[in-house]
């Protein structure tokens, strides 16, 4: 690991100040994520900002009926609180599907929204990468893509975004809060917060350099029944090759979004109103335009078919 | 040290090599996280500058001069010579590390020493003495829930909290409602445990050690 300097933020916006104006700063949180990058050389930041505490660790009613999460609850409280569990049931399971007890237990709100990509090559310094060297190029085009994107892929990246709570957030159409180094506080829908990989891979979030998040905003709930399927290799703490996140409703309709498909999570909003002609539909429209590599073809089948298990499951309930 | 130096290191690149693989699954990541790193930092690195840090540790408060990029592991292995926490893969991946931070279980080597300031940490050297061993230490070591012991202070560490978190009502994938309170059944222990990887495959004695303990407890 390389050599930085290391701060306790004293408030939000001394956090963003000091990030924003020191070079190559970065704020750490759980550092479950940022940690083992830096080990492996991947994240060489010289200036640590640790934020955790600042006070944004806990889950309040919102005046329109939602929640607002800290961006420091862990994703263990996030999970486990009672409100989540009752209401906004998706996102529980999004967190317990993903990574061990020990993990989320350290993991926040905002590090996981956070958390980049999986892909092998971003890993492997030896490897060209234009998501961690601009301009190197890209070893998963033509090279080992299994677990990588089947759509909203570019010529220069592949890479899915690899977390889980994001896309039952997305779902929920939540809203990311942050505050900026002057001081300026905004919203931004979790929609637009990642990005897909175009021409800049290495820009993945909408969030401008220094930018906090403080806190994500769930609207009031929608009622229905909540899923989370997660298919993986191994039957725990592996990550998707394909997730599905839904909530659906009595008579048939519902939203979906997915998981391990994407450089984001993917929802398409017109596709929801096929729910009631059925997974094959929603997944032809969800799906439209997918360019799998030879490695990945079989995410496409293996999203429909999953779509299809949650919406079987919903009416057999 | 009890340990030498190379033994410790090639018995952690076989773990790492295992863990790293079953996490990571068919990829090439396991090998590629321990490839030489390439010229990225453009700056070159600050000096470190070393911190003070104060932990209480088995009940024992520490005050400890760090530079900043020192683990908590590495604090507890290197500096305070505990070497009852392991470590395994050094990147969250097998549970080895595993200890408790204010009575909730993370891992030890994903979290820096001076991200713990003021706070309390109990190890496997904490939970109990050869003359007084934890009841989780005795079921484990009469259900055989290990072979080499190297996962087994990790894996003791998590059993002690997975069976607090099911009390406190933490859910679980495999819990099948997210608002019943859940069991300490088999499979939710399984599931719960999962983040302990165990190269000698004493799962169901651990499972058994768990069960008994869980039983006396319910
Ligand atoms: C072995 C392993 C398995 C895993 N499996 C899964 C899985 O199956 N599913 C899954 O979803 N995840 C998985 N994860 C990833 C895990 O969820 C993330 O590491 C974790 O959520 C990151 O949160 P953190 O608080 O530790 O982030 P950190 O490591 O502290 O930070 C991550 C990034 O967020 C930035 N950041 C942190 N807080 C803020 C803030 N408030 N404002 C702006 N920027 C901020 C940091 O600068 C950094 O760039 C796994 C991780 C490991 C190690
Ligand atoms: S897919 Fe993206 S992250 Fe993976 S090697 Fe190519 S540029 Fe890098
Ligand atoms: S040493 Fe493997 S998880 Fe920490
Ligand atoms: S690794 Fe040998 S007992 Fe678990």
């Amino acid at each position: 690991m390389k050599a930085f300097t290391y701060e306790r933020a004293g408030s939000a916006a001394d956090a963003a100040a000091k990030v924003a104006s020191t070079p190559n700063a970065k704020f750490i949180a759980g550092g479950t994520n940022l940690l083992d990058l830096m080990k492996i050389e991947v994240e060489t930041p010289q200036h640590l900002v640790e934020v955790n505490g600042l006070g944004f660790d806990k889950i309040e009613a919102t005046p329109e009926g939602g929640l607002r999460i800290g961006a420091l609850v862990r994703n263990t409280n996030l999970a486990s609180d009672a409100r989540v569990r009752r209401d906004y049931g998706v996102l529980s399971r999004a967190i317990v599907a993903g990574a061990s007890g020990q993990l989320r237990n350290k993991a926040t709100t905002a590090g996981n929204l956070l958390q980049r990509t999986r892909c092998p090559y971003f890993y492997d310094t030896n490897q060209p990468c234009n998501k961690r060297q601009a301009g190197s190029g890209c070893a998963a085009i033509g090279g080992y893509s299994r677990q990588l994107a089947i759509i909203g892929t570019s010529d220069a990246c592949i890479a899915t975004y690899p977390g889980d709570m994001a896309v039952a957030m997305r779902v929920l159409d939540a809203q990311v809060e942050t505050i900026d180094a002057r001081g300026q506080a905004r919203v931004i829908p979790i929609a637009d917060f990642h990005r897909l990989p175009g021409t800049t891979p290495r820009i993945e979030t909408a969030l401008a350099p220094g930018e906090l998040i403080t806190a994500v905003t769930l609207p009031k709930p929608i009622g229905g029944q909540h899923f989370y399927e997660k298919v993986r290799d191994r039957a725990s703490y592996a990550f998707a090759l394909v997730s599905v996140a839904a909530v659906i409703q009595k008579d048939g309709s519902g939203r979906v979004a997915l998981g391990g498909v994407a450089h984001k999570p993917w929802r398409v909003e017109a596709a929801e109103a096929q729910m009631p002609a059925g997974s094959r539909a929603v997944a032809a429209q969800l799906l439209a335009g997918a360019r799998p590599t030879r490695d990945n073809a079989f995410k496409v089948p293996l999203a429909e078919r999953t779509l299809a298990a949650v919406m079987n499951e919903a009416r057999a309930a | 040290m009890p340990n030498s130096p190379e033994i410790s290191i090639s018995r952690r690149g076989v773990l790492a090599g295992s863990a790293a693989s079953a996490v990571i699954a068919a990829t090439t990541a396991g090998a590629a996280q321990r490839a030489a790193p390439a010229t990225l930092a453009p700056l070159p690195a600050p000096a470190p500058q070393p911190m003070p840090v104060s932990l209480t540790v088995n009940g024992k408060v520490q005050r400890l001069s760090l530079d900043p990029r020192t683990t908590l592991l590495d604090a507890l292995r290197e500096h305070l010579h505990l070497t009852g926490t392991k470590k395994g893969c050094d990147h969250g991946q097998c549970g080895a590390c595993t200890v408790m931070v204010e009575g909730v279980r993370i891992n030890s080597c994903l979290s820096l020493a001076v991200m713990h300031e003021g706070d309390t940490i109990t190890t496997i050297e904490g939970l109990g003495t050869p003359d007084k061993l934890h009841p989780m230490q005795a079921a484990f070591v009469k259900h055989d829930g290990y072979q080499c012991g190297y996962c087994t202070p990790g894996q003791i560490c998590s059993a002690v909290a997975v069976l607090d978190e099911i009390k406190r009502g933490v859910p679980s994938h495999v819990s099948v409602s997210l608002t019943d309170h859940p069991q300490a059944t088999n499979i939710e222990m399984r599931e719960r445990m999962s983040g302990n990887i165990c190269r000698c495959g004493a799962y169901s004695n651990i499972a058994e050690a768990m069960a008994e303990i869980a039983g006396e407890n319910a």
